[in-house]
């Protein structure tokens, strides 16, 4: 591990870092928000969701923050109008793409895609909506998948993984095609890796993973337990 | 031209969209009439593929004004799906949001719908024949509506933590127990609302004799009346068993279950409205034509119950010797329940049992189908799910109050239509009376079609051709 020190500016402040630790990492640190939905403490980082894309003097293009290093002198921009443009157009995708009906979602008032919007001021989606035909999962005892609430951020994928080591889920198909599966696209409730241990269920940012039984906006997310299961796992 | 067609196009102050047609014979006489209901939104298709659980509050979202009922009958729906015989004290929050609802809806229509045409008069200006003229000439009356339906949304939002499609009834009971600082409130709040509607009553009561024409022609007729009563025979909304009675206010059927409501409620589609006529099974189409709402329930009971609604009960089935069969008298009908929904919520609430934190019963979908019946504002409304082994929506069937009604507006129209359309001209009072009738039904468009919007009206009068004659059309 490189224990050496950086120091760069965000947003005009000049902040020091360890020179292994993202730009996402030290500007939270700092107390500098950045907008992220694949983003999670615990979990490693896969850059998909682009909300956190900074802008970086020098660089011709917006890089996401979640995966990019700091550097030594390096000048971050993590407000400014373009970014605010890009960063609503991403949600707005997002909310065209499958079937958001946040009145009647689970999770309803603790989902972070519909905290974003509010955040970033999203007042209208431009794009058609696409309303896809997606399945509900309920076959699982305890838990339900909702495909028309995901956002395809992989927490659930990463967190079975890596955090559990079950690899229940993963990812099928490509682009808009593209669906989270459980085993070899099994209903959840045949799985046979899937330990019912529920942490896909409580990392993921909208109500497209909820535990059965809960009614609408009743299904609030417990994500406290994930640095710590990191930190016994690989600090110990 | 022997035969032509009026059409009233959209119908106001009502909530939904609805046109109405006249048509008149070779001599300009009504020889018939029809509601249409325009709108169309398909709620029992789009909830298949969700879990059951989600039910109440998707379906609330059928409607803004009585959310509260579809609520109700969809969560009993879900907990037949359960198979759980819900905590005691859920059945008694459950019950005192339903009242709640009943209070602010009745009021709703009548003070904020109907009073404008009962105290500015039926011939008034149609620019003024609205809740705003009623400030002006009425204020007191306007401020009593005002006040009495905020008693009851504010009743639902103590319980269920907000007016408008609360998410607090849920399949098993309620999400949260009541704090006993909320009963208090609404304690507190029972006295003045109690004035309110014992003042309204007896200004109805005093005016009743101004109305007599509407009385006589606003759907006035023999009809069967349906809906639910306790186990008694008292004023039910929550619970009990379906009860029929004649126009002779003879019972012709009693302690029916409401879950086999197919046995004995047929549904026929006709093909100028997306609303469905529903019928009594044993008497055919159209003969079994019955009514439901405040009015029905008023004919079916024994009794309402609670001491001041049961003395008002008596009196108002002094007006004729069967069954009050002229649904002028829906209005009346209100403001009688909103009395017994007030003592009602009083008596529930001086239990000590009303704050038990044990409210929701667990349970996963144990049985593939559930029937949820309840007494709406407007009448009974029955919710009726099927789901598949993992508790997924696959077929659902919704009776609105409002539909039980369909055939009873039609002929309700017709009748109005006789008494008071002349010619192949619609005069501004006329055309109002006509409208009136709809509005003593309190139909929810919304709801029974499962459709959204203010509702606008429209009246064509159409030759016997087909031709259109006259159009008025009015905002909503």
């Amino acid at each position: 591990m490189n224990a050496g020190i950086k120091t760069l500016k965000i947003d005009g402040r000049d902040v020091s870092a360890r020179a292994d630790q993202t730009i996402l990492e030290v500007a939270r640190e700092n107390g500098i928000f950045v907008p992220s939905l694949c983003y999670l403490e615990g979990l490693s980082p896969v850059g998909a969701c682009r909300l956190c894309l900074v802008e970086v003097k020098g660089a011709s293009r917006l890089l996401p923050s979640c995966v990019t290093r700091v550097e030594e002198g390096m000048e971050v921009t993590t407000r400014s109008e373009r970014l605010e443009r890009y960063r609503r157009m991403i949600l707005e995708l997002l909310f065209s793409e499958r079937n958001h009906i946040c009145s009647v979602c689970v999770s309803n008032g603790h989902c972070e895609l519909q905290s974003l919007a509010e955040k970033l001021l999203l007042t209208h989606v431009h794009f058609p909506y696409r309303y896809p035909r997606l399945p509900v999962d309920a076959s699982h005892p305890r838990f339900v998948a909702d495909h028309n609430r995901c956002i395809l951020c992989t927490r659930c994928v990463r967190v079975c993984d890596e955090i559990e080591g079950a690899h229940t889920w993963d990812v099928m198909g490509r682009g808009i095609e593209a669906r989270v599966i459980t085993d070899l696209n099994q209903p959840w409730g045949d799985s046979e890796s899937c330990t019912s241990c529920g942490k896909c269920v409580h990392v993921c940012p909208t109500g497209a993973l909820s535990e059965k039984g809960r009614s609408v906006a009743e299904m609030a997310k417990r994500r406290q337990f994930l640095p710590y299961l990191t930190m016994m796992r690989t600090q110990r | 031209m022997s035969q032509r067609r009026i059409v009233i196009d959209p119908v106001t102050r009502i909530e939904g969209h609805a046109r109405i047609s006249l048509f008149l014979d070779e001599n300009g006489q009504v020889r018939d009439a029809r509601l249409h209901v325009t709108q169309f939104r398909a709620f029992e298709k789009l909830c298949e593929g969700r879990p059951f659980t989600e039910m109440p509050s998707l379906m609330a979202r059928i409607c803004g004004i009585c959310p509260v009922s579809h609520l109700i009958a969809s969560a009993k729906a879900c907990d037949q799906i359960l198979g759980t015989r819900i905590p005691p004290a859920a059945v008694q929050l459950r019950r005192v949001l339903n009242l709640a609802q009943l209070v602010q809806s009745h009021a709703l229509n009548f003070f904020h719908l109907s009073a404008p045409d009962l105290l500015l008069g039926m011939d008034g200006d149609p620019a003024r024949r609205n809740l705003f003229g009623l400030i002006e000439s009425h204020p007191q009356m306007a401020r009593d509506g005002i006040r009495l339906r905020q008693f009851g949304q504010q009743i639902i939002e103590r319980l269920a933590g907000k007016r408008i499609h609360p998410a607090w009834v849920v399949a098993g009971g309620v999400s949260e127990p009541m704090t006993a600082e909320a009963r208090d409130a609404i304690l507190a709040g029972i006295p003045e609302a109690m004035t309110i509607v014992q003042r309204t009553l007896g200004w109805f009561k005093n005016a009743m004799d101004n109305f007599r024409e509407e009385a006589a022609a606003f759907a006035n007729f023999p009809t069967f009346f349906l809906g639910l009563v306790g186990p008694d025979g008292e004023l039910e909304h929550y619970d009990g068993r379906i009860r029929v009675v004649d126009a002779a206010g003879r019972v012709v059927a009693d302690n029916l279950p409401p879950e086999r409501y197919r046995d004995y409620i047929g549904e026929a589609v006709e093909p100028d409205s997306y609303l469905k006529s529903p019928y009594y099974k044993p008497e055919g189409y159209p003969d079994g034509i019955y009514r439901v709402g405040p009015l029905a329930r008023l004919n079916l009971a024994d009794r309402c119950g609670t001491h001041a609604a049961d003395q008002e009960w008596a009196e108002f089935r002094q007006l004729e010797r069967g069954a009050v069969l002229s649904s002028f008298y829906y209005h009346y009908a209100r403001l009688i329940e909103i009395l017994y929904a007030l003592e009602r919520i009083e008596q529930i609430l001086q239990d000590q049992q009303i704050l038990s934190r044990h409210v929701r019963a667990h349970a996963t979908a144990n049985h593939p189908e559930g029937i949820g019946v309840a007494e709406a504002p407007r009448g009974t409304l029955i919710h009726h799910y099927r789901v598949d082994e993992a508790g997924v929506i696959q077929w659902a069937n919704l009776i609105i109050a409002t539909g039980h009604n369909n055939l009873a507006m039609n002929r309700g129209i017709l009748q109005a239509a006789r008494r008071f359309v002349h010619g192949d001209r619609l005069s501004e009072g006329a055309l109002n009376r006509v409208e009136a009738v709809i509005r003593a039904f309190d139909p929810c468009l919304s709801c029974s079609t499962h459709a959204a919007g203010r509702m606008p009206l429209i009246v064509e009068l159409r030759g016997p051709e087909g031709e259109l004659l006259d159009e008025v059309k009015r905002a909503g």
